[in-house]
Formats: C-alpha cells, structure tokens, sequence
C-alpha cells in the first residue's frame, strides 16, 4: 500500500475490467472451470444445477439467493433453454446480471449548495479508512476538491492513518483529539468544509459491529447531527463492506441500512480468492445501490460497480464467449 | 432472519418424534436442515460435506435415550462431534523455550492483528505475569505502527521501534536484539495483512518468519469470514507453518462457523477469541462453548464467566454481609444490582448467550428488558429520599406522586419498580447469600428473578 502506487493509475476503463477478471478468478478459477467439468457429456439436467448450488454457495452467496438463482436457471431448463453448456452459462449469467442491474447505481455527487457529504461506516476491519483514501484520490482526479474528517476517533493511530492518506493526496483532514465526540468532530469539518467551499466531504468513523446498539446509536447521531444543518446531508451513507467476509456481511447489511437507511455500499477486498457472492445476497434481499468495488492496493483499483462487468469477471467468460452469446 | 440450528432441529425433530432408534430414512430431513445451518454459519462446504457424514454414521441406528426427544438426541450427536473436531481441550499458549518466546501473528487485512496484538500482551502480562514486548514489521498500512506503539503503552507492554521506510526484516532483528537486551519473555510480532494469493508479500512474511523463529505463530481470523477462508488458512499454514488460531469480534452476531473449517483444514487448535474493541476483551478457547455457539444454543458458561469478572467481588459480599446480619435487602441494593446489569452490556448482550427454548421469542423478550428501562428504574430509585431507599414501606401515595414526576415517569411505574423490589427482597431472603452471580447459579430450571424475565 506504501509505496507501492504504481504505474496502475494511470490505466482506467477497460484496463479495470481486465484486471477485475484476473482477480476474480485468482486462486483457482471459478465457474468457467468447474462448469466444463460438471457437464462432461454436455447434457444440463438437475444434478448439474444442484452442483452449480454448490459453487454458488462456496462463493458465499448464500443458501437462499442460492437457491433463488437455481430456481430462475430451473425455469429456463423446463422451457428446454438449456441445451448446452454455453446456454447455461449464459442463462446464469442473465441471472446475475438480473439479480445485479438494479444496484448497480453510480454514486452522483450533485452539485448544490455546501460540501456534498459521505458518511462511511462499517464493521472493524472492513477497510473504510483505505476506502476513503482511494475516493480522495479519485474525486480529486475527477476534478472536486476534497475534505477528509477523523471520525473515527476510538482506535488506536485511526486518525494517523487517514492523515497519512490525506497527505498522500493533498487534501485536507480534520482532526480532534482521540476519544472525542465523532459527532462533533464531523461536524466541525462540515463547518470548515462549507467555509472552504469544499466540494466532497469524506467522513470516516469508527467500527463498528452491528449488533452494539450504542455505538449504533452514535452513527445515528452523526446523521442527525448533520442533517440538522443541511437538511440533505449526508448525501450519501455509505456500507463498506469485506469481499471476504460470508453470511454475516448480509446481516451487516441489514442491520446498517435498519439504522440509518444506507444509500450506498461499497465492496473492498475483492482480491482475494473470494468471489463477493455476498454481494448477490445483498441486492436480492435489500437492493441498495452498490457503488464501488475495490480489487486491489491502488487508487485506481476502485472502480464504479458495473453488474455486467463484474458478472463476466465471476464466470470468468471471455471475449469470444460473449460474441457467441450475442 | 437465520434460524440458528436448534430452532430448525426443533421443526425438524417433530418428524422423528415417536421413534426409537435413528435411521437414514428418518433422520434425513434433519441431516439436510444441519446442513443449511452449518453452511449459514459459513462454514465451508467441504468442511460440512464430511462433517455430515461423519454425523450420520454416528446417529444412525443410535438409540433415543429416555429422557431426550430424538432431536435432542440428534443435537447431542452434533454437539459432540463439533467438540470433537475443536478438539476437546483448550491448549494453552506453549512458553516453554529460552526467552524471548516470539509470537508471530499472521493474517488477512481487517482480521484484527494489532488489536489482538495488544490484548495478548496485556493477557500474558496480567495474567501470566511475563515480560512481554510489542514490534510492528507492518511497513505498508499508514499508521498501523504508531496504532501498536499506542496499543502497547496502553498494556504497559515493551515496544521495539520500526518505521514505515524500514525493511521488515531489519525491523525483526532489530527488535529480537532487543527483546533480550531488555531482558522480556516474550515478544509479539504484529505483521502486515496480507491476501494469502499475493506471493510477493507471502514470501516477505515467509522471509520475517524465518528470522525471527517463532516458537508460536498465530493465524487470526475473522469469525465473520466467509467460504474463502479455508484456502487462506491453508495457504498461511503451509507457508508459516502454523501453531494455532485467534477468532477474532467473536463478539459480533457471526456464528463463527470459520472455526470449523479452519480448524478442519489446518487441524490447528484455536487458543483464543476476541470478544470486544477493548484490549481486556480476549478469553480462551472453549470447544464445547463454540460448538454450543455455531448450534445456536447459547453459551451459559461464558455469561457466567463474564458476570463473575464484572460483578464486582466487593460489592456481592457487602451484600451478602448485610443480608446475613438479617437487615433486607433495600432500594439502594436493587439500585447496585440494576448498575451491574448495565455495566455487563444490558440485557440484550445478555440474553443473546443465554440458551432460548426454540418456541420462545427472544426479540419481544429482549424489547421489554432493555437498557433503556434499566435506566428507568434507576432513575426512580434516584428520585427517592434515603430514608425511602432503605425503608420503602413509608413510601405512600403523595410520596409515589412526588418520586414519579421527579423521574418523569407515571405513578404505575414507581408502583411496578416497588412490586420488583418486594418480590427481589423475597427472593433475596431465600438466597442469603450474594449478588446477581448466585441468583443466576439458582436459574436453570428455577425461576427467573423478576425484572430478567
């Protein structure tokens, strides 16, 4: 991470795309494997759907949108649509791309009065701090000017660490003390935000797991605090959530968004060997928009969500397949 | 949401009822909800494939003891075969070897290496009273080394200085030199998170590993991890090789089923869990414990544990002293014992490790007990004179009117806190002798106390 940003960012768009589909099937290959060898005679009946089940579940995705996905993929096989092992890729690949589209909502930052505000907020360790810093970096790109505030004023070093990151960028960061009111210090960079005229605020926070209701009810607090000021703020509250992570991301999920009506989640850590299947879970159940997904150590390896993009990359298809398909 | 295990045994086993002796046929639709309830606990599917095998060969033709349901006798079965995979026994940190000991912990980004960093040197050092430096190689996350050095100063443990522009390697040598100049038993090296696919950074941690030979190296993991974290364990245990396992914000709502598979893949024992943010929160591994956790029975042992830390000792015994002179238990004793119920995290927290019957709602349980009203019932207490506290009896109607508009509260309320108060003091006369801890030892089978239920 130090040190080390490359030559990546200077690469964008398609480049993404072609790395996303590297780190996705990284450390072993996914569907596009395993479905040659499920369908060895070529013929897709129930057993092979049962074993896709499987795959579907070792990606995280879970027992019920599972199964949800086999039920659509057993529709389509009792209307003999599925002949071929290309027709039953292509048919999951609808699937989750239906299941995917509706999230896949780019976060807008609209121009109006005062800093357009982004509430970051997650369970320890999800990478909200590194998330903020590559957004700094990328709105900066993006031509806004940019103001992080050290709301996570609990863990040992948490302000250090965003400090480092709004260095790193140029861009300035609000600080108090460790152990003060989160509320508080959020809003002072509001305030100095608005005075400075900056563009996006970036406001970090402490994590939190979702079951301590207290700390709960601070996250809550900061939104009240500063819808009171400006009645749209903060435009954005965003999830951060980690690729790596299984069943409990979706009660995560739940449980953030009960409290403070998300409006957009972010995926980190997708380069792992971890498929993110939770994402699927996630919008079949809550369709909140999901807004970036972070594949790597770079600034420029957190991209905007595309549903499509992120389904190839998980089945792995490849160009040729797609002409076929079309 | 997710019905932990028992819940579903307990539909489940309503097609087993009536029978003796546990066959394939009448054991499947079990076998098949154990086998959801496992993988919504995520543990990973290999792991469950041959858990449940090994679960059907066991059950299968067992018989239905006397006093159990056959779903209780099928849950008996997956109890003792989860305990069995953990291991029975909980194993100890090995220390026995020419100080400084080194601890190597090893990880994914996220999993909670510094924190778990801080909260075993504070472990090793209060209760196993060693001498016990702190050293981050972690040149690559901003700020994770100063996080360490404040972590260690807060622990009253030793840190070697790094910084971020050092190399890792020359971090560790340092810090073994000095380690043993400052005469310490132990030194705990906190390393970068790391993905266990990115060979460039497997091969520094392999590199730092072999300077610093570890005589224990410690996969920590995250029980909210997914279906992933078996090939992660696996890679680590290969490259490292590994000695055991930390669990960490086991105090979350996850169900920890990564224990399992972790545990299965790299047949490593796992020596702690992490069970909150501050650096105290680190408790040992219990197999059974866990495996009553992934089966969503609850975890009594561990509430009583924690009530017996944070029930202060002191105050149960004033207690106890002034029952036993036969003075009654007062408005100011509920008041101490409603405090202490706070300070253990509310009711919720509470109630959550305590084994709910499958028909019970826990949520409509959890709504009436809350902190909040906690908070209530002190505050009335709060509005009373010293002379009511001690002797509520000369609390009448003008005094009720008086207390319930200085708490903000209707007179009902004050009478409902009042009932509580007679019924506790009953109880209390019965007990005779201390706090919270003793009315819970009393719970199983016996009545709640008013105000817990």
């Amino acid at each position: 991470m130090f040190g080390k940003k490359t030559e990546a960012t200077t690469e964008k768009g398609t480049g993404f795309v072609t790395r996303l589909r590297q780190k996705l099937n990284r450390g072993g290959s996914w569907l596009s494997y395993d479905l040659a060898n499920l369908v060895p005679g070529g013929k897709i009946d129930d057993d092979v759907l049962e074993e896709l089940e499987s795959e579907l579940i070792m990606a995280d995705v879970g027992v019920s949108a599972a199964a949800h996905i086999i039920s659509e993929l057993r529709k389509r096989l009792a209307r003999n649509e599925l002949k071929d092992l290309v027709a039953l890729r292509d048919g999951l690949r609808q699937t989750l791309i239906d299941i995917l589209a509706p999230v896949a909502n780019p976060l807008c930052i609209s121009a109006h009065p005062g800093p357009f505000v982004i509430l970051v907020v997650g369970v320890n360790g999800a990478g909200k701090t590194t998330t903020i810093g590559k957004l700094a970096s990328r709105f900066q790109d993006e031509g806004y000017s940019v103001m992080l505030a050290a709301g996570d004023t609990f863990r040992a070093a948490a302000v250090e660490q965003l400090e480092a990151w709004g260095e790193r960028n140029n861009v300035p960061v609000i600080a108090q003390q460790a152990g003060a009111d989160p509320a508080a210090v959020i809003f002072d960079a509001y305030e100095a935000a608005r005075a400075r005229k900056v563009d996006v605020l970036l406001a970090d926070t402490a994590g939190r797991l979702q079951n301590q209701q207290g700390l709960m009810d601070e996250l809550i607090k900061i939104k009240r605090v500063l819808s009171r000021h400006d009645a749209g703020a903060p435009h954005e509250t965003m999830l951060v959530l980690d690729a790596s992570q299984g069943q409990n991301a979706l009660l995560q999920a739940e449980k953030f968004h009960a409290a403070l009506d998300l409006t957009g989640i972010t995926v980190t850590k997708l380069d792992g060997s971890a498929k993110g299947g939770i994402l699927l879970a996630i919008a079949n159940k809550l369709g909140v928009s999901v807004r970036y997904i972070g594949i790597g150590e770079s600034a420029a390896d957190m991209q905007a969500f595309n549903a499509e993009d992120f389904v190839d990359a998980l089945l792995s298809v490849e160009n040729k397949f797609r002409k076929e398909s079309t | 949401m997710f019905e932990t295990l028992s819940t579903r045994l307990t539909q489940a086993a309503k097609s087993l009822s009536g029978k003796g002796r546990l066959t394939d046929a009448n054991i499947k639709d079990t076998v098949r909800e154990v086998r959801l309830a496992l993988l919504e606990a995520d543990v990973a599917l290999p792991v469950v494939k041959t858990f449940i095998e090994r679960i059907r060969e066991r059950a299968i033709g067992e018989e239905v003891g006397r006093s159990l349901t056959p779903g209780q006798t099928f849950t008996k079965i997956i109890h003792s075969e989860l305990v069995n995979v953990f291991g029975r026994d909980t194993v100890p940190l090995d220390l026995r070897a020419q100080p400084p000991v080194v601890i190597f912990l090893a990880g994914l980004q996220g999993a909670g290496k510094t924190t778990t960093a801080a909260k075993l040197a504070r472990r090793l050092i209060e209760k196993d009273k060693k001498r016990v430096m702190l050293v981050s190689v972690d040149v690559h996350r901003p700020a994770a080394i100063q996080q360490l050095k404040i972590l260690a100063d807060e622990v009253g443990a030793g840190h070697s200085p790094s910084r971020a522009d050092e190399k890792p390697e020359e971090i560790v040598l340092r810090s073994l030199d000095d380690s043993r100049r400052q005469h310490m038993d132990v030194l705990i090296v906190d390393t970068a998170g790391r993905l266990h696919i990115d060979e460039i950074m497997m091969a520094e941690a392999s590199r730092v590993h072999a300077i610093c030979a570890p005589h224990e190296t410690l996969f920590i993991v995250d029980s909210m991890a997914g279906q992933d974290a078996i090939k992660s364990a696996k890679a680590f245990d290969e490259l490292l090789p590994l000695t055991g396992v930390i669990l960490t914000k086991a105090d979350g709502d996850a169900k920890g089923g990564v224990a399992l598979s972790v545990r299965e893949v790299t047949g490593k024992s796992i020596r702690f869990i992490g069970t909150g943010e501050k650096t105290d929160a680190l408790e040992v591994f219990h197999p059974d414990r866990m495996a009553s956790r992934i089966l969503g029975m609850g975890d009594v042992l561990s509430l009583v544990e924690e009530i017996e830390d944070k029930v202060s000792r002191d105050d149960a015994e004033k207690l106890a002293r002034k029952l036993k002179k036969g003075k009654s238990f007062d408005l100011s004793d509920l008041k101490a014992q409603l405090d202490q119920m706070i300070n253990m995290g509310g009711m919720a927290a509470m109630l959550e490790k305590l084994p709910m019957p499958g028909n019970l709602n826990s949520a409509a349980l959890k709504s009436t007990a809350n902190e909040k009203q906690l908070k209530r019932q002190i505050a009335i207490i709060d509005s009373m004179t010293p002379g009511e506290r001690r002797f509520p009896k000369i609390i009448n109607g003008g005094r009720k009117k008086r207390i319930a508009a200085g708490a903000g509260m209707q007179i009902q309320d004050v009478n409902r806190l009042l009932k509580q108060h007679q019924q506790m003091e009953k109880m209390m006369k019965k007990i005779s002798r201390g706090g919270i801890k003793n009315m819970l030892r009393g719970m199983p089978g016996g009545r709640l106390p008013p105000g817990l239920a």
